[in-house]
């Protein structure tokens, strides 16, 4: 098993979080959302990620920042090293990972 | 009520926005209905039908002669003696209509010189089979829905609302009470009707080809409304889902369009195909069964002969280059970007929960036991008995969908509920403070899912469904009754803490439905009683009797009743 340091940015308030890392073990190949998934399992249940379809690239929910580039948490992969994850930074931030990225229409309590 | 939980009032609430809760809500919305359509998650984006690559089934008779009787036949002889012919001949009746309608409204069916494309599929007298570019139905069948629904203007979309219990009132069923996860308050929704259109319970394993957010919650919240299931016993699961390598932005179920157009051969760790271990000689070919090709892959591995990560290999290195590129198209590279090239490698599969044949118990018309309340789509049982036929699933959604959001307009002349008996509860229970218990409520889920993948999978005994079951109530106890998490905007904790609350009674049922069974039929594979009894050609039917589940046999529909 190599490790990956995910240093994922934490919090519900855009002006006061905080950066925190965890080592996730994996095999060549495993996802950034994998490693999101193993943290919430085996470290912090607590990191709130969006997603629906967990691997096909289907539902389009697990957009997030990885080292400052808009990806998928589900298509981009881990590797040795430090990689860092921040919500994206054009929506409004819900929590940790987790942003208002649903058309204004859909979204509930903003009528 | 309390002021702090909003409140709105609708005619008819659908519950989840796959294809049946969409066509349900543009059904009644062209009839005069206000919708609400809640989604736990963005609007049209998860649940089954955006994961489906391949075919939907209907009797168009566009590339063949073909009838709704003869879909219906073969739904029927797939079902193994379980279905209920009223609603396996309303799917095949009108299906037609509702994929015509898709067409007109642009999802874009292949064609050839002008004529919707029919496939042949497993289990079809005849190509039945229609699809958008072979690994595009479900992605285009949602988009098309999603442009609908933005249209109407009877249409309330409303996401991130994560249903926790429907209201009740005089025995009838007024709407529902739910988590708002962008907030982590309460909401309480008013409605004349309430569809549950949620999808099935393939989040209960492991090993599952849907989303996420399939963790069986509608059968949940009917069953705790009074309302019956059917059939739940019956998971269909998909025989060669990828395993390894690690193979993302795919579908797990992906090899299967693959082995019908290369054959492809199933190998064990020897390297020798050992189908015919179990009497089904392949020979490079595909012919082997779902139900065969999980049991002989779980029997291989069970044996010792399994590849690494618990599966077997499928190799296609019998191809040329041009062969797995005519084939395969673009998805080569796709391949290629995952580290895998099918000429020097196999890859290995294991069998996957795919689909959940039982559900909510329903009359033609989508309605349950229980005043005010309907279900449509994979929420419903009985269409598809003991074992699905391939391509049904779509249509089922469809024209479910469709059906309970015309019944449910019809409807609309009553007035909408003013009270509900356990709404105050129901908020109490969603806005309830942080208990400061440390529960790793994603451990436990992830727990759940292993000892249902294992013991009460795609196969099973006497022996590993007790064992299910006694870990089912661990699991329970370690829950506790009071919520995790704190009710504030997207608290994971709290949204797995009543995500389970859901998956564990509906796992306790799948359990205890099959430990009754005490025969193999159709997806049901008992190792203790391999062969099917004739004395069992009947439906089970659970529901709740306080915190205990009743089952109690239903003889199955005579299928001489629409002969």
């Amino acid at each position: 098993m190599q490790q990956c340091t995910l240093t994922i940015w934490r919090g519900a308030d855009a002006r006061s979080g905080h950066w925190q890392s965890f080592e996730v073990p994996f095999e060549p190949g495993q996802s950034v959302l994998d490693g999101l998934r193993w943290i919430r399992v085996n470290k912090d249940p607590s990191l709130a990620i969006r997603f629906s379809c967990i691997n096909a690239n289907a539902c389009k929910e697990c957009m997030i920042e990885l080292d400052g580039k808009t990806v998928y948490a589900c298509t981009a992969r881990m590797q040795p090293g430090e990689l860092k994850l921040h919500p994206l930074s054009n929506k409004k931030l819900v929590r940790d990972l987790v942003t208002e990225i649903a058309p204004p229409a859909e979204r509930f309590g903003a009528r | 009520m309390p002021p702090e939980a909003m409140r709105i009032e609708t005619d008819v609430l659908v519950i989840g926005s796959g294809a049946a809760g969409m066509y349900a809500a543009i059904e009644a919305a062209r009839h005069g209905s206000r919708v609400l359509l809640a989604d736990r998650s963005l609007i049209g984006r998860g649940g089954a039908t955006v994961m489906a690559q391949m075919t939907v089934a209907v009797a168009l008779g566009s590339e063949t002669d073909d009838a709704s009787e003869y879909h219906l036949r073969d739904t029927l002889a797939a079902g193994r003696g379980l279905c209920d012919p009223e609603l396996s001949a309303l799917l095949c009746e009108e299906g037609p209509d509702c994929i015509r309608e898709m067409d007109e409204w642009g999802v874009g069916w292949a064609r050839k010189d002008g004529r919707i494309t029919q496939a042949m599929a497993p289990g079809h007298d005849r190509p039945r089979c229609v699809y958008v570019d072979f690994l595009n139905t479900g992605p285009a069948v949602s988009k098309t829905l999603r442009t609908v629904v933005n249209k109407m203007d009877g249409v309330q979309r409303a996401g991130d609302l994560c249903v926790v219990d429907l209201l009740k009132h005089d025995g009838a069923v007024v709407g529902a009470a739910a988590l708002h996860l962008g907030s982590g308050q309460p909401v309480l929704i008013m409605a004349k009707t309430t569809i549950v259109a949620t999808g099935g319970l393939t989040r209960l394993y492991a090993r599952n080809s849907a989303s996420s957010n399939m963790g069986g919650d509608g059968y949940a919240l009917a069953l705790r409304a009074g309302a019956s299931l059917i059939d739940m016993e019956f998971v269909q699961f998909f025989p060669i889902g990828h395993l390894a390598p690690r193979l993302i932005g795919m579908d797990p179920i992906m090899w299967d369009p693959f082995r019908y157009k290369l054959g492809g051969r199933l190998l064990n760790n020897r390297m020798e195909e050992f189908t015919d271990n179990y009497g089904v000689h392949e020979n490079g070919k595909y012919v082997i069964t779902r139900d065969a090709g999980s049991y002989a892959i779980l029997k291989e591995v069970e044996a010792g002969r399994g590849s690494p990560h618990g599966g077997v290999y499928l190799s296609f290195q019998h191809c040329s280059e041009s062969q797995l590129r005519d084939a395969f198209g673009p998805v080569i590279d796709r391949l290629a970007a995952n580290g895998i090239d099918l000429t020097k490698q196999p890859v290995e599969v294991a069998p996957i929960a795919h689909y959940h044949m039982g559900g909510v118990k329903v009359d033609r018309a989508m309605r349950t036991d229980i005043p005010g309340l309907l279900a449509a789509g994979e929420a419903v049982g009985g269409a598809n008995g003991a074992n699905r036929l391939s391509g049904n699933a779509i249509t089922e959604a469809l024209v479910f969908g469709r059906q309970a959001g015309r019944t449910a307009a019809a409807a609309n002349d009553k007035p909408v509920p003013d009270r509900a008996d356990n709404a105050e509860a129901l908020i109490a229970l969603i806005a309830a403070k942080d208990a400061g218990r440390a529960v790793n409520t994603a451990e436990l889920l992830q727990r759940l899912q292993t000892t249902m993948q294992r013991q009460a999978g795609a196969l099973r005994n006497d022996a590993s469904l007790r064992h299910a079951l006694s870990d089912i109530d661990d699991v329970g106890d370690a829950l506790g009754t009071d919520p995790a998490g704190a009710p504030q905007a997207f608290d994971m904790q709290r949204l797995d803490w009543f995500d389970l609350r859901n998956m564990l009674l509906v796992a306790r049922v799948v359990a205890a439905a099959a430990l009754r069974r005490t025969e193999s039929r159709g997806a049901q594979r008992r190792e203790d009683y391999a062969a099917t009894d004739p004395a069992w050609a009947v439906n089970q039917v659970v529901t709740l009797d306080g915190e205990d589940l009743a089952i109690a046999n239903a003889p199955a529909a005579r299928e001489a009743a629409v002969a």
